[in-house]
């Protein structure tokens, strides 16, 4: 036997019985999915900026959207209620439906 | 560095479906009396000489299969008629009518007895009562393998098969499964007996658990309870931990994956954090004590194993501090001079709660020679001033721990929980000039629009005030806490159940 391992009373259990754990996590599948392909120019695009709401994120939001409009692309600007939070899923569809690219804003 | 699962390759994983060949099932009784014995009771060795006059009974015999003599006893060697059947003590006589029991009667009780045999005059030789003695099936050696046999299909959770040559702790290490430190194998034994700590069935989902945002299960809050070392009794504190910690306010999820040092800090309150031998006393945040270190381990692992909420991925701590391995605590109330943070929080005398804080490490207080209590809280507000930064008012919550010889100074004054926390907030109040970014030489700190005016440290109950540790030392301690509010994380008390 295996040293470390719970002793078994062959009494109840048997000889040559497995050694059961019990799985402690959520046991979820994770379903993978593709990304979409990278657009081949953003000319013509919407594109969402997504403002977490840490201090100075508009800072730089402010500065991409500045670059992104002058490369021909149409931007639209989105704010998450709270960083310490996952977007709503309100947001979410929002930006999903109405944009073909998003930009997440990470900032301090 | 980031740790994944690995890939089952060295695991046999089975389904839920798992079973021995034992039967699960509850076995029909046999129509008429139905008797269990076991030949090392007197009292059954007593009643023995009766038997053969119970001409439809059927005996069971728990122990020598030739126990009684003169009966053709059918042997419960396996105890399954004895488990599944509720047998505790043995003598027991039941009377089955249609294969359901109608009657039973335990130990011996001579008119109990003559009323379920129907016979008139029986053992008349015989005291009038005996008590019987335990049935083998609740034998506290056997009761837990008894269990996992015969109602481990309880337990819905995938079965991982260990290879003969498997260490468990190491491969639960391969695996991912645990803090950084050694875990107790979830065998379905042990979680049979963990689940025994609470009335809710295993399959009752007791929250959403971030940030994967899956149900957990009573029955997997009781896996990773046993990985974390808990007794059965302390279950009912885990579920409520994860209740109060799992949901919009609490915002475990936040918590998990700022980058700075904090976790659920869990403080206990009412009578059972005594009846479980928890510690509000010497070493309150320290080593030692089994419920104070299992139950908030426990609510860790839940938060890694069954949200997948783990450090280096979102978990995004910077730092972290030692209390994300457990930090959880019981509250001092028989010699606390002020009224318990659960009873300041609407809960009512009696019951059992804890209220979970999002918080960094402790940190001490030391004023060893204030007597007056002006003078201690003055100490008090200059030390709960620097949480986080001395600069930074109204965003960060604290617990301010007051140890029992700091509490005696304000006791004897005659402040109360209220009085306290007014001179502190009265203590606390920030003059914008010292605070606004560039002030003494330092960024951080308030825009300069608040420059004219006073801002509070705290906010309204920013302030949880507990009552612990040891009886010397003229110490307290606090504990700082995370972005507060409706943007960052409340405080949050819940019931302990059942």
């Amino acid at each position: 036997m295996a040293h470390g391992t719970t002793p078994k009373s062959p009494s109840l259990y048997g000889v040559g019985v497995a050694r059961l754990l019990l799985d402690p996590t959520s046991e979820r599948s994770v379903i993978e999915r593709t990304r979409l392909d990278r657009p081949s120019s953003i000319d013509g695009k919407v594109i969402g900026l997504l403002d977490i709401s840490k201090p100075r994120g508009n800072v730089f939001l402010d500065r991409i959207e500045d670059r992104l409009t002058a490369a021909g692309a149409t931007v639209k600007r989105y704010k998450k209620p709270t960083f310490t939070k996952p977007a709503p899923v309100d947001l979410r569809h929002e930006i999903a439906t109405q944009c073909h690219l998003v930009i997440e804003a990470l900032a301090d | 560095m980031v740790q994944r699962q690995l890939e089952p390759t060295r695991w046999t994983l089975l389904k839920s479906s798992y079973s021995p060949s034992v039967t699960r099932s509850k076995p029909i009784l046999p129509d008429g009396l139905v008797v269990i014995v076991k030949e090392e009771c007197a009292t059954c060795q007593m009643v023995a000489p009766l038997l053969p006059l119970l001409t439809d009974a059927t005996v069971y015999t728990q122990d020598n299969p030739d126990f009684p003599a003169h009966v053709d006893a059918i042997s419960d060697a396996d105890l399954a008629i004895s488990w599944h059947h509720d047998i505790e003590t043995v003598p027991t006589v039941i009377r089955v009518v249609d294969g359901v029991e109608v009657e039973r009667t335990i130990g011996w009780h001579r008119d109990s007895w003559r009323d379920i045999t129907g016979i008139a005059d029986l053992g008349e030789d015989l005291p009038v009562m005996r008590p019987g003695c335990g049935s083998m099936s609740v034998d506290p050696d056997k009761v837990d393998m008894l269990r996992a046999k015969y109602a481990g299909d309880r337990l819905k959770s995938r079965r991982i098969e260990l290879a003969d040559l498997d260490d468990e702790m190491e491969v639960l290490f391969d695996r991912g499964l645990t803090d950084g430190l050694p875990v107790t194998a979830p065998t379905e034994e042990r979680v049979l007996r963990m689940l025994e700590g609470t009335r809710r069935d295993a399959s009752d989902v007791v929250a959403i658990v971030p940030p994967d945002l899956v149900e957990v299960t009573v029955e997997k809050i009781a896996i990773n309870a046993v990985m974390a070392g808990c007794k059965p009794e302390y279950l009912p504190w885990v579920i409520a931990s994860l209740e109060a910690i799992c949901n919009d306010e609490f915002n475990v999820h936040g918590v998990l994956a700022t980058t700075m040092p904090v976790g659920p800090v869990i403080i206990c309150n009412g009578p059972g954090t005594r009846a479980i031998g928890m510690n509000s006393g010497v070493n309150v945040l320290g080593q030692g004590n089994r419920a104070n270190l299992t139950i908030g381990r426990a609510v860790q692992l839940v938060v890694r194993n069954v949200g997948g909420g783990r450090p280096g991925e979102v978990d995004r701590a910077a730092h972290g501090n030692p209390g994300k391995l457990s930090f959880c605590f019981a509250e001092d109330e028989i010699g606390s001079p002020f009224t318990s943070l659960a009873a300041s929080r609407g809960v009512g005398p009696g019951s059992n709660a804890v209220t979970v804080f999002a918080g960094e490490g402790p940190r001490c207080i030391v004023d060893q020679l204030a007597r007056d209590p002006d003078q201690l809280a003055n100490s008090f507000a200059a030390c709960l001033r620097t949480v986080h930064h001395p600069k930074l008012p109204l965003g960060f919550d604290v617990v301010l721990i007051v140890g029992p010889e700091h509490a005696r100074v304000f006791a004897e004054a005659g402040w109360d929980r209220d009085r306290l926390l007014a001179e502190l907030h009265d203590r606390l109040q920030l003059a914008g000039a010292d605070i606004v970014r560039g002030a003494h030489g330092m960024a951080e700190g308030v825009q300069d629009t608040f420059k004219d005016l006073t801002l509070p440290k705290f906010r309204d109950g920013g302030i949880l005030l507990v009552h612990a540790g040891g009886g010397a030392g003229l110490f307290s301690a606090m504990i700082g806490g995370w972005a507060n509010g409706s943007t960052g994380s409340t405080p949050v008390t819940r019931l302990v159940g059942t």
